[in-house]
């Protein structure tokens, strides 16, 4: 172990007997507890909803009572009207559409690139265990400098346009991805790996057809941070030096002292890391769907 | 020509220490093509290692190991193998957990698949294609695990403890199925365990290891006819007879290996 990477979402548990679980549920029982659940959930999400108003309206009361200054805090009305305009005037550096394209694109890029190189890098070094000696200081030097500074020299380097962003959003998802997978790779069962070679299979199908959705819960767990890694990456490559994207826009909302603009930013950057993080939770149930359905990631939240 | 044939096979481990760690020393066994052999001793006495050496999966510190008369010297796939623990391959479906050692071995997918099926049907598990592994029982996934290993027709079949994680009775219920699959194929077989009930009703020849490092202590052919219903065979008198006479050889080993984890429980507390 070079790391300590990140748990899978869920701890691998002994496998039961499901069947027989659900065939207790089957009696009476079962629609009155589908009932009592949805009414939990929809009393759950009202009190939610209840939280987020409250806030903002505090927010708001101590604005208007002159107790937050909003030149240095914002205000909710003032986050809100700055939205309206971006989406119906647009803004300084053209539609709001395009800006949310282009973050979307390098950290799309970026996310899928390093998530790949990290993948297929960490199944290699858990596999192979020359090449992981040879190379784990390297990786463990690597992983312990501050990688967002890179982003400076990737600006210099490679100018102001979407491929400096997309090789910071690379670099810094790929770490996270490659422990994860590197670990994952070293951890699985040894029976299943004896019981495929005894089958007949290869060295490669045992790493395609073992190893690699063996290690799946790790790399998964993985990818749930690494996206708001890649996101990171592009906004922050943005900030350094840009052209076009979200993450200039908040940058010359600062330098305008518009607080509300800056605010603005983040509420869109915060819903799109949240959509993201809807569609590779979808991506999960549907590749470990092998596994028993008490264990499937996500539950916490929902 | 035997089937497998140890000779003086020793088998030692590096131990976390530094040390070594004797498994097994100075083992010799042959089995027949066609035999069905048994293998018990009590716990930790290196019954397990036999079946690694034999399958490729370790090799011998010392003696050599022969399958068909030719020496293993690296894992054998023409050996089948059933685990102790659950070794099916948990995000595949039943077909597909199945149809692996066909695909591996060249075969294209829908012949592999057929074969799987016809498999599936001799382990009674038609109508269970789709499943994944966890939607079954313990017993099911133990008859998915035979298919997968009997579907390449092995001529060797080594089995360690395969039923010890099963309830009493489906464990006797798949002894008497797995006679019945084995008497369709009649491969060499070599059965790991610790319950000397199961070996008997099971076996041909039984073999008792002794009290770790592991070395034959006696063997006992088992005469009892066939075919065999292992759920009523304990109340034939010849059984009786056997067992007192395999349980007198057994007796000592196991109180041997007992002594020795309750003395390390002592020194350890």
């Amino acid at each position: 172990m070079i790391d300590t990477p990140t748990q899978p979402s869920v701890v691998a548990t002994p496998r039961r007997d499901v069947r027989g679980e659900r065939d207790d549920l089957a009696g009476h029982t079962r629609p009155s507890a589908r009932t009592r659940a949805r009414r939990r959930r929809t009393v759950l999400a009202g009190a939610r909803l209840v939280i987020v108003v409250v806030l903002l309206v505090t927010w708001q009361a101590c604005v208007n009572a002159k107790v937050v200054d909003p030149f240095f805090w914002g205000e909710p009305e003032g986050v809100w009207s700055t939205l309206i305009d971006w989406f119906t005037v647009g803004t300084s550096q053209g539609s709001l559409g395009a800006q949310i394209v282009v973050t979307l694109e390098e950290a799309v890029l970026g996310f899928v690139i390093g998530s790949i190189l990290g993948v297929v890098c960490g199944i290699a070094l858990g596999r192979v265990r020359l090449l992981s000696e040879l190379f784990a200081p390297f990786l463990k030097a690597a992983n312990s400098i501050p990688r967002i500074i890179l982003g400076s020299i990737f600006t210099v380097a490679f100018g102001f346009g979407i491929q400096s962003k997309v090789i910071l959003a690379v670099v810094l998802v790929f770490f996270g991805v490659f422990f994860n997978a590197f670990q994952g790779a070293r951890e699985v069962d040894r029976n299943l790996i004896a019981n495929a070679r005894l089958l007949g299979a290869s060295r490669w199908q045992v790493t395609r057809n073992v190893v690699l959705p063996s290690a799946f819960t790790w790399i998964l767990a993985s990818l749930h941070i690494s996206f708001g890694f890649a996101l990171i990456g592009a906004l922050v490559g943005e900030i350094l030096g840009a052209n076009q994207g979200l993450g200039l826009l908040i940058r010359s909302s600062q330098n305008n002292f518009d607080m509300n603009g800056v605010l603005a930013g983040m509420v869109l950057v915060a819903f799109i890391a949240l959509t993201a993080e809807a569609l590779i939770t979808l991506l999960e149930r549907r590749l470990l769907r092998w596994r028993p359905p008490q264990t499937h990631g996500g539950a916490a939240v929902e | 020509m035997p089937a497998i044939e140890l000779r003086n096979v020793t088998k030692k481990f590096a131990t976390a220490d530094g040390g070594t760690y004797t498994a097994i020393e100075d083992l010799s066994l042959t089995v027949e093509d066609g035999q069905f052999c048994a293998v018990v001793g009590p716990t930790g006495c290196g019954k397990s290692t036999t079946l690694t050496l034999i399958s490729g999966l370790e090799r011998p510190s010392r003696g050599e190991a022969f399958v068909h008369g030719e020496q293993v010297r690296g894992i054998d796939t023409s050996t089948g193998f059933v685990f102790q623990q659950d070794a099916v391959f948990p995000w595949r479906s039943v077909l597909d957990n199945v149809a692996a050692g066909p695909v591996y071995r060249g075969a294209s997918r829908s012949e592999a698949a057929a074969l799987a099926r016809d498999w599936l049907r001799r382990v009674g598990l038609s109508g269970f294609e789709d499943r994944y592994p966890h939607q079954l029982s313990g017993g099911m996934r133990k008859r998915v695990a035979l298919a997968q290993s009997l579907i390449n027709q092995p001529r060797v079949l080594l089995m360690d403890e395969p039923f010890s994680a099963l309830d009493v009775q489906t464990r006797a219920i798949m002894s008497t199925e797995l006679l019945h699959l084995w008497d369709q194929t009649k491969p060499a077989v070599v059965f790991v365990t610790h319950d000397l009930e199961e070996a008997i009703a099971l076996a041909d020849k039984v073999v008792v290891i002794t009290a770790g490092p592991g070395t034959v202590k006696a063997e006992f052919e088992i005469d009892l006819p066939r075919p065999r219903v292992v759920q009523e065979i304990r109340f034939d008198p010849r059984f009786t007879r056997l067992y007192g006479q395999i349980w007198e050889a057994l007796r000592a080993e196991v109180a041997e290996a007992y002594a020795r984890t309750t003395r390390v429980a002592e020194v350890a507390s």
